[in-house]
């Protein structure tokens, strides 16, 4: 059962992706480009309501859907890792045109190339684990 | 209900992206993609190579689940909820990009020239792709999130990591497309 709610919520998440085009390469191009508003949209109004949600659950102490006390954990304070982090995937964001959450919704869209996306990404994930003690976090 | 096949609107997208974070967190879950990346890595025996992949992958089977959905969602978006996929990007845009030689910009969903299958035979497009895969892989882990764990997740709770890793999203991003794209194409 739980199960089949993540899938749907997955899918949900898919078909959000796909019809935003938050999933084309053109779109983050043009991002980046400051020639549309669309994508600071999609972020921008996501992150509104985002915030008004999780402070809400927070103040007012709401339970999730099966009773139980909702906890965010803080992310752990630094600086160096989230910037180099951030810049590092930024440069490849720009370049790939795709996110985590969008290359898997091209693979249902059809799009085959995008595999190789995939397995570079699952390779930049794993020399990460290789390297983590020898950068600076 | 003809709006459901042109293309969304970001104020339909950014609330659904919203309520998807709001259905995660009420499940007791949290939304972020690129920890998928890792448990994928574990999965494939990463773990006998670095301690970073030794954790119970089992406990996050229900992120791929919603993976899987993803997958689900992108086929059931382009196949059954559109009727024409082209991208209508600003006409400037579009100029531009054909001067860099996307001569698919306006005319399609991801560039041919970097996306068809025909394009996998230039060893230079299958170099870009790899590269761009290997820093989104390497950068998300790094950052300890994507563009859903820090720019959603992470700035609806207020955390200053997140800000600062969607600073630099943008510092490499803009880097990558005003100083690096005019190198490459």
């Amino acid at each position: 059962m739980r199960t089949l709610i993540y899938l749907c919520i997955g899918i949900l998440f898919g078909i959000t992706i796909f019809k935003s085009e938050a999933a084309s390469w053109f779109r983050i191009y043009e991002m980046f480009k400051f020639e549309s508003f669309h994508m600071y949209g999609i972020i921008g109004s996501a992150l509104f309501i985002g915030i008004i949600i999780v402070q809400s659950i927070k103040r007012f102490k709401i339970k999730s859907f099966y009773g139980e006390k909702i906890n965010f954990s803080p992310k752990a304070k630094s600086f160096s890792r989230y910037m180099f982090g951030g810049i590092i995937f930024g440069l490849g964001w720009a370049l790939a045109g795709a996110c985590p959450g969008p290359m898997f919704t091209l693979v249902g869209a059809g799009y085959i190339s995008i595999f190789i996306v995939i397995i570079a990404s699952l390779l930049g994930t794993f020399l990460y684990g290789l390297l983590k003690g020898k950068l600076p976090h | 209900m003809n709006w459901i096949y042109e293309p969304w609107p970001w104020y339909i997208a950014g609330p659904m992206i919203a309520l998807i974070m709001f259905l995660l967190i009420m499940v007791d879950k949290s939304f972020g993609m690129s920890s998928n990346l890792r448990t994928m890595c574990t999965i494939c025996g990463a773990g006998n190579k670095a301690d970073f992949f030794k954790f119970d992958w089992k406990l996050q089977k229900w992120n791929l689940v919603v993976v899987l959905g993803a997958v689900i969602g992108g086929f059931i978006g382009s196949y059954f909820l559109s009727t024409n996929t082209t991208v209508a990007i600003n006409p400037e845009t579009i100029l531009e990009l054909k001067s860099l030689g996307f001569e698919s910009a306006g005319t399609a969903y991801l560039p041919t020239e970097l996306f068809d299958t025909k394009a996998l035979l230039s060893i230079k497009n299958v170099l870009l792709l790899s590269i761009g895969g290997v820093l989104v892989g390497f950068g998300a882990r790094y950052a300890g999130g994507c563009t859903s764990g820090h720019a959603i997740s992470g700035l609806s709770n207020l955390q200053m990591p997140s800000l600062i890793a969607v600073i630099g999203f943008f510092i490499g991003g803009l880097t990558m497309i005003h100083f690096i794209f005019p190198l490459l194409f």
